[in-house]
């Protein structure tokens, strides 16, 4: 059977910082930025890390489809929020995927993408694998990396089957080639000279992966119709492309303009958005790099157009907002020290045994439905909240992350804490019933309004500085597609 | 149903200390000045006090937990001291806890003490504290006029009222309860404000300003309760008595179960009935006289006129313009300024309301006085948030 991929997806965080307005705020620095002071680059929220963005990525890659058949998880990052706490674990959780589920965290090289790829493909046959990788890299103010970063995840599902591209071979070389690195305990790259990076790294070792890949699967590289890979140095990859024989036309918009280099998750998110585009028949090619190089090659199947990701890669690429004020972007990465005020120094421990004991209602967002009357509520109790039912035991699970909700009643508080002020809530009313008074994200304030449609999503609730901790849970944000009710 | 606590209880003695930021008091040192006031009117020694009930709210902030903070500070001669915290309703319940404990025949003669030392925590508002474990894990992170302010989004859909309007109605009570407290040498705020400094004022939490928020407070009120029948006995004439004391207490319907619409308080509604009918009033808006309601934000008071049915549902907005709420008005409400410029020492507040109410029906309100004198009042405590919340109704008047 043939092995491939099931399903695509991905996720850009809402906020787009332009480029102009880091090169404002540090041209005096570093002049160099001027002449790069082009386009915008992906930010994520305050609340957002590779964690919910890869929640927010898998969902868009799953859509409706049953989870239930998902025998094991790849997360790919070089962000993960936790060192030794199984990042894949919670976003298992939060997708409410079976317990029987194996769970990876790939860390480590900006390849951790494309090589959890490659290992899912190689366990396709024991089931639909689902493969994640995100990114939230942090860089240091005025640096070029600054500029070339964007924050954003993709996903895919692969295994064998009816699936929307087939795996034509892979090819792959790891060689301990230092173009940069982060250190244990270092939040920033340390990066080597870029001529070197291009010369000794991208031209050798990607194009002897490359020709290897060619060779052994017998394609014909002037065939290929999408050639994914990231780079963010000048002509690297029109010259490979060149040497290996691969059409100009072929080499795909690394986004740089739109969003920027999501680093282990950019190959995955170039290769979903080829296959938006893809027609039955398409050869494409993604690319990965990073001590060493993965490529791998799929050949577009007849159902190729029968997908659709919930958003997919275009929809997140106009679905924006433009970030003019750098100096958000440094308070929301923790590079400026604001003054937080008292109200911020509340305790923030977690009661571990409490988070567990809660777990699915927490992560999972399941809440209660009645056998006996139906009201659907949240959370999930011992007796009905239905004043005329108040039946007890009688809860099922119900799921809420992806229902349908609207604002009942609204505020935008300038008085309580949080790290994007002010702190937009209110009562969340969902169409099959239950509600909740939840927190709001990516909303501008001013389109606060009754009934407008809203979507649940997992994000951070709070992050614990005396330990580290983060919290999560879901929140808010105004709904993807469709417009406020008058609602008064 | 139960034969109720109607003219079971008459109030003895009452007190209050000066409510504000009292820098340089202690929180024993406010008991101690409510509680002087208090016996010193009830006419009794310490020693005949055979029970004790103490209200605070965020006890972490000052006393600590337990009924011991009462008794140390007032010395009590090792008499039961029960410590009860109801959210902001803290103080009326220190007050039924009394009233109940006498009315039972347990105890002759009882104290209710509502403390509250709030100025200690380095920033102005409400001392911000953990919800509990679970709670803080997924409660949104609202405040406490977040939380109100969404009354008015939800009441403007629900009665085709515009912003501008609403915002008026509330500026007015505002206005009104600042230029009560400029007669009220114990309250917290008492400069007058205009409308315009009402809506010209910073957002705290859309549609909220600052002035529509009340003060946190340091003080502390207290009450001595007994039977008429001890009351005469100690020379007492015209008394006041208890006539209602109802509490309602949220179940979670209105956070949970979309049966509620957000725009008005549904254990008030509830409360506010069962205290009619135990006090034997018809028609609250000719019956009632004066009226203490917990305006914690502008809105409050506005939606709860109508749940505590006076205003007609929707009306609220028009009485309050036309002044039927105004120290002049029909109903006087917050005639002392209230928890907007009384100040809001949360223990304390419930009793501070029964207060002004004790005053006012004795003549003794000083320049506040209403020119005829109450016979029967109403106070409303309420206590958390307007989805969740514990609402405690008193109606006390003349015997």
């Amino acid at each position: 059977m043939a092995r491939g991929i099931l399903g695509y997806g991905g996720y850009i965080p809402l906020r787009r910082l332009s480029r102009a307005a880091i090169a404002q705020a540090n041209g005096w620095f570093n002049s160099a930025l001027k002449s790069r002071a082009k386009g915008e680059r992906a930010m994520a929220n305050w609340d957002e890390d590779s964690v919910t963005m890869a929640v927010a990525a898998a969902r868009d890659c799953l859509g409706e489809r049953s989870r239930d058949e998902i025998t094991a998880l790849h997360f790919a990052s070089t962000s993960f929020p936790f060192l030794d706490r199984l990042n894949a674990g919670i976003v298992a959780g939060a997708l409410n995927l079976k317990s029987v589920v194996a769970a990876h965290d790939h860390a480590a090289t900006q390849r951790a993408g494309t090589s959890a790829l490659s290992l899912a493909l190689e366990a396709a046959e024991a089931g639909p694998q689902l493969v994640i990788a995100a990114d939230k890299r942090q860089t240091k103010a005025a640096g070029t990396l600054e500029m070339d970063v964007g924050d954003g995840a993709a996903a895919l599902l692969v295994g064998s089957g009816d699936v929307v591209a087939e795996l034509v071979g892979k090819a792959t070389r790891t060689v301990d080639f230092v173009d940069h690195f982060r250190a244990d305990g270092f939040a920033f790259d340390y990066p080597w000279e870029e001529r070197w990076i291009r010369d000794e790294g991208y031209q050798k070792i990607v194009a002897e992966t490359l020709g290897a890949l060619v060779k052994q699967t017998g394609i014909n590289a002037a065939d290929v119709s999408a050639f994914c890979m990231p780079c963010t140095l000048p002509r690297v990859v029109g010259s490979l492309a060149k040497k290996t024989g691969l059409r100009d036309e072929a080499v795909q918009d690394n986004m740089n303009a739109t969003c920027g280099e999501t680093g282990a998750a950019h190959p995955l998110l170039m290769l979903a958005r080829a296959l938006e585009r893809a027609k039955q028949g398409d050869l494409i090619l993604v690319a990965g790099f990073g001590q060493g190089c993965d490529v791998l090659a799929f050949r577009a199947t007849n159902r190729v157009a029968d997908f659709k990701p919930k958003v997919g890669i275009a929809g997140h690429l106009a679905r924006r907002r433009e970030e003019k004020n750098y100096h958000r972007f440094l308070s929301f990465n923790e590079l400026v020290t604001m003054e937080r005020g008292m109200r911020s120094e509340v305790d923030k421990t977690t009661a571990l045994s409490a988070l567990y004991r809660k777990r699915d209602m927490l992560t999972g967002f399941i809440g209660g439905r009645c056998s006996i009357c139906g009201t659907v509520q949240f959370p999930k109790s011992n007796i009905c909240v239905n004043p005329n039912c108040n039946a007890a035991h009688t809860q099922e699970d119900q799921p809420f992350a992806d229902l349908p909700g609207k604002i009942m009643s609204y505020t935008a508080d300038e008085l309580t804490y949080t790290p994007d002020p002010p702190a937009c809530y209110g009562m969340i009313q969902f169409e099959v019933g239950g509600r909740i008074m939840m927190d709001f994200t990516d909303i501008d304030p001013k389109d606060l309004d009754v009934g407008r449609p809203m979507d649940m999503v997992f994000r951070v609730k709070e992050r614990d500085p005396q330990r580290g901790f983060i919290r999560y849970f879901w929140k808010a944000a105004p709904a993807a597609s469709g417009t406020s009710d008058s609602g008064g | 149903m139960a034969s109720g606590i109607r003219d079971k209880v008459a109030i003895l003695g009452m007190g209050c200390s000066k409510f504000g930021e009292r820098w340089d008091r202690e929180a024993d040192d406010l008991m101690v000045e409510a509680f002087e006031e208090a016996i010193a009117d009830a006419g009794i020694e310490k020693n005949q006090i055979e029970a004790a009930w103490l209200a605070t709210a965020i006890e972490e902030q000052h006393v600590g937990k337990s009924g011991v903070p009462l008794a140390m500070a007032l010395r009590l001669p090792l008499i039961p001291v029960t410590r009860v915290e109801n959210y902001c309703a803290s103080g009326t319940e220190a007050f039924r806890g009394a009233v109940y404990a006498v009315a039972s025949g347990a105890a002759d003669i009882a104290l209710a003490l509502g403390v509250e030392k709030l100025k200690d925590t380095g920033y102005g508002g409400l001392p911000q504290r953990s919800r509990g474990n679970l709670n803080t894990m997924w409660w949104a992170n609202f405040s406490a006029p977040g939380s109100f302010a969404q009354l008015a989004s939800a009441y403007r859909t629900k009665h085709a009222a515009s912003r501008d309007d609403l915002k008026r109605a509330m500026a007015h009570i505002s206005v009104k309860s600042h230029d009560n407290a400029t007669r009220n040498s114990k309250a917290h705020l008492r400069s007058a404000i205009t409308v315009d400094q009402v809506l010209g004022a910073p957002l705290v939490a859309e549609p909220l300003g600052l002035f529509d928020c009340c003060g946190v407070s340091d003080g502390s009120a207290c009450a001595i309760v007994t039977t008429p029948e001890i009351a005469r006995s100690l020379g007492k004439r015209d008394l006041i008595t208890v006539k209602a004391l109802q509490l309602s207490v949220s179940n979670g319907v209105e956070a949970q179960h979309n049966s509620w619409d957000g725009s008005y308080f549904a254990t008030t509604r509830v409360a506010s009935k069962r205290a009619y009918q135990e006090a034997g009033v018809k028609d609250p808006r000719t019956e009632i006289d004066l009226l203490e309601v917990h305006d914690c934000f502008s809105v409050t008071e506005l939606v709860t006129m109508e749940d505590l049915h006076i205003s007609a549902e929707g009306r609220a907005i028009h009485d309050v313009l036309d002044g039927f709420y105004d120290a002049d008005g029909t109903i006087p409400c917050q005639i002392d300024g209230g928890l907007k410029c009384f100040g809001h020492p949360i223990g304390a507040s419930g009793l501070r309301m029964i207060y002004e109410l004790y005053l006012q029906m004795q003549g003794k309100a000083g320049p506040r006085q209403r020119k005829k004198e109450p016979t029967l009042g109403l106070t409303h405590n309420l206590g958390g948030f307007p989805h969740q919340n514990v609402c405690s109704i008193s109606i006390i008047g003349r015997a």
